[in-house]
Formats: structure tokens, sequence, C-alpha cells
């Protein structure tokens, strides 16, 4: 254990002359180095962040799949979301109208009422989320919305680029006086 | 009636064991712990309920910083390091940047490639303190026209033929989204359509589908 054999070894006698040394237990306390190491223990589990990162899969559509081969959207089953700048949402169901009727702001705490709710009230053959960024929204907002997709375990959704009208309207509700679109026609989606 | 008389015993404990212990305990915590690698290009990023690991081998990452710059860096292993030289020598004679054996070596050391085609040259003769995230202007993204990724991710289809890269997107939270989709872009036209985003772990917000979903497989 901690302390040694101070006695000499029996055998060895002193001679009569030599004074006895006194006999000294080198026994040492050891409770307060217990105490350093069970804190030096806590605080590097504490201080330890277990930040082992994970990695969310992205698999892309290929462009070059013949069209007769790309599933087509029925309008009514779409929910496409926008994402604006400075964490901004909107979003409408089904086509947008020209004059924009349906083109609703949100943001992230609420989007997730939005996307359980058009689950909820649409055929899961049907439902197909369609996500645009605009240019001035990030990629912490992108990797949100996908979050959100997987969290709502939404099968079907697409990443797809933002049109010069959605833009248009986006902006317009942001406060912004963006010029109008080039070209005025809705690109039709297939009903 | 007599009680007998208990001898009075010390209640002073040993405690070589325990400090034995305590310290083995700590040793074992210390060693084990992996330090993060301090990262030339610092990225903070995004939170995902994802729960897969992000893995470490046969890694392509692309990292995406703040101010949208655009690095390429493969993983530390040894197999990762070779992938990374076939990766320039492909680049190297596609482009005919003329970069010789020692050259290539160089980059192949360097914690990532972060410089236009043009200059890559000159990032070979920075010595690896040099090369930061601040410092280097970043791989030329611009957009679907001047994209020098698809260079690079051409390469990377080179030295990976009939394997699977595990392709790394570690992207910063307040990058702008238009280098995002450059990215995706130059992915898409090399044909990996596969990829993998890096994210922090984030619980699974409870009543959601998701958190159903996962209660159901426990």
């Amino acid at each position: 254990m901690a302390e040694m054999d101070t006695s000499g070894g029996g055998k060895h006698k002193k001679g009569p002359g030599v004074k006895k040394g006194k006999k000294l237990s080198t026994r040492v306390d050891l409770t307060p180095m217990v105490d350093l190491g069970f804190l030096l223990i806590t605080f590097f589990i504490f201080t330890t962040t277990m930040s082992q990162p994970t990695a969310m899969k992205l698999i892309l559509p290929d462009n070059k799949a013949k069209p007769e081969e790309q599933n087509k959207a029925k309008a009514s089953g779409a929910l496409t979301l926008l994402l604006g700048k400075d964490n901004n949402v909107f979003y409408y169901e089904g086509q947008l109208e020209p004059n924009a009727s349906n083109f609703k702001a949100s943001n992230f705490k609420e989007i997730r009422d939005v996307i359980i709710h058009k689950k909820q009230t649409t055929d899961t053959a049907d439902l197909v989320v369609v996500i645009k960024p605009n240019d001035e929204s990030t990629y912490r907002n992108v990797v949100d919305i996908l979050d959100e997709m997987a969290i709502n375990v939404i099968k079907r959704y697409a990443l797809v680029d933002i049109s010069p009208e959605e833009d248009y309207f986006l902006r317009k509700t942001e406060g912004e006086n963006p010029p109008p679109p080039a070209s005025a026609t809705v690109v039709p989606v297939s009903k | 009636m007599a009680r007998p008389k208990i001898p009075r015993k010390s209640t002073a404990v040993d405690m070589t064991a325990m400090c034995d212990v305590a310290f083995l305990l700590l040793s074992f915590f210390i060693l084990t712990t992996k330090f993060k690698p301090s990262e030339a290009v610092p990225v903070n990023t995004p939170n995902s309920v994802a729960a897969k690991v992000a893995p470490e081998t046969n890694v392509v990452m692309i990292s995406l910083n703040k101010d949208g710059k655009v690095f390429l860096s493969t993983g530390d292993s040894k197999n990762d390091k070779d992938k990374k030289a076939e990766i320039i020598k492909s680049v190297n004679q596609h482009k005919n940047l003329g970069l010789s054996d020692a050259e290539i070596a160089a980059l192949v050391r360097a914690p990532f490639i972060g410089v236009p085609l043009a200059t890559l040259k000159q990032q070979a003769r920075m010595s690896v303190e040099q090369m930061t995230g601040e410092t280097l202007p970043g791989i030329r993204v611009k957009d679907s026209t001047d994209n020098e990724l698809l260079d690079w991710m051409r390469g990377v289809a080179d030295a990976y033929t009939g394997l699977k890269p595990n392709l790394l997107l570690k992207g910063d939270n307040v990058a702008k989204y238009p280098s995002f989709r450059n990215i995706i872009d130059a992915f898409r036209k090399n044909e990996f359509f596969k990829f993998q985003m890096v994210t922090n772990p984030e619980s699974v917000p409870m009543g959601t589908d998701l958190y159903r979903v996962g209660r159901r497989e426990e």
C-alpha cells in the first residue's frame, strides 16, 4: 500500500550507543488526491462535446431523364415553399394565381404546421413539396427545410430553381421594389 | 446488563485504491479523446435530425464557407491522399496546367485546394500555414457556365472510376443559396446524384411524424 516498511530488518540490531530514530508513518492521506482525480474527470467529461458530425443524404434527380419518365405532379397535391431572405418562408398550394392571391407568408416555426396540414388533407400519392430558394436565402434555410421534409416524413420533394414571377412576388412581399419579371406568363404545371 | 466492549475502530479508509481508479479513469478519458482537428476553413454547419454519422473513408469534401468560397479536400487516410493525387493529376491533364510532380505532391500535402485553376501553381508554393480560408480565394464557382468545380468533380470521377466516393458537402449556415446551387450543378453534371451534407445532430421534435415512426421502430 502507500506506506513503506520503515522498521529496519529485525536482525540488524543497532549498537547500544546508536539512538533509535522515531518511527514516522509514511502513510499519506490520499483523500484530497482522490478528490482532485474525480474533479478532473468530471471537468473533462463536461467540457468534452460529443460532436460526431452527422450527414444528411440528398439524392438529386437526373436532369437528362426523358420527359415521359419524369413524374408528373398534380397541381392539387403540390405545396410550393419559397425561401427568402432573413429566414422568411412563403408558400402556396397548387398553382400560383396570376395575381398571387394564394401566396402566403410564413416562417420556419409555422411552416411545419402548414406541411402537416397539407400532408393530412392530401392523398399521399399526390403529395409533392416543391422547394424554391431564392438568391437571398442561406444554406442553413435550405438544410432546415430539407430537414422539415425528413421530420414530417415527406417522401416526394424537389429542390427547384425559383421562377422570375415567384421571385418577383417574394421580393415584393419582403418590402422590396423589384422590377417586374421579364416574362409575364406563368409556366403551366400539368394537372 | 454488561455491555460487551466494542473495540473502537478507526474510520479512516485506505484511499489508495480509489485514487488509483480515479486516475485510471482520468487517463483513459484523456487518451481516448480525439481532438478536433484544427480546421483551416472554419465552417459552422447547420443542425439536422439526420442520425447517420458522417463517413470517414473515401471522402471527398466540398467546404462552403460563410463568404461563399468553395474548397475541396479529401480524407486524411493514405488511400484518400492517393486519390487526391489522382484527382489533381487528372485535372492537370485535362486542363493542361503543367504542374510538376513536386507541385502535385505539395498540393496533396495541402489541407485543401482553394484557388482558381489558373493560380494552382502559386498554391503549390505556399506553406501550409499560409493556406487558410481567409487568405485563399476559393475554387472559382461563379455560375453554371463559369464553374471550375465541374473540372474538379470530373477529376474525382476519374480517380474513383468504378468506385463510389463519399461526397460530403460542408456548408456554412450563412452561405447563400446560389453558391450551394452551383455546387449541386457541378455534382449533377458529373453524374454524382447522391451526396451527403455534414450537419450537427439535433433531436427529433416531439409529436412529429418522424418522431412517431422512430418510436415504432424502437
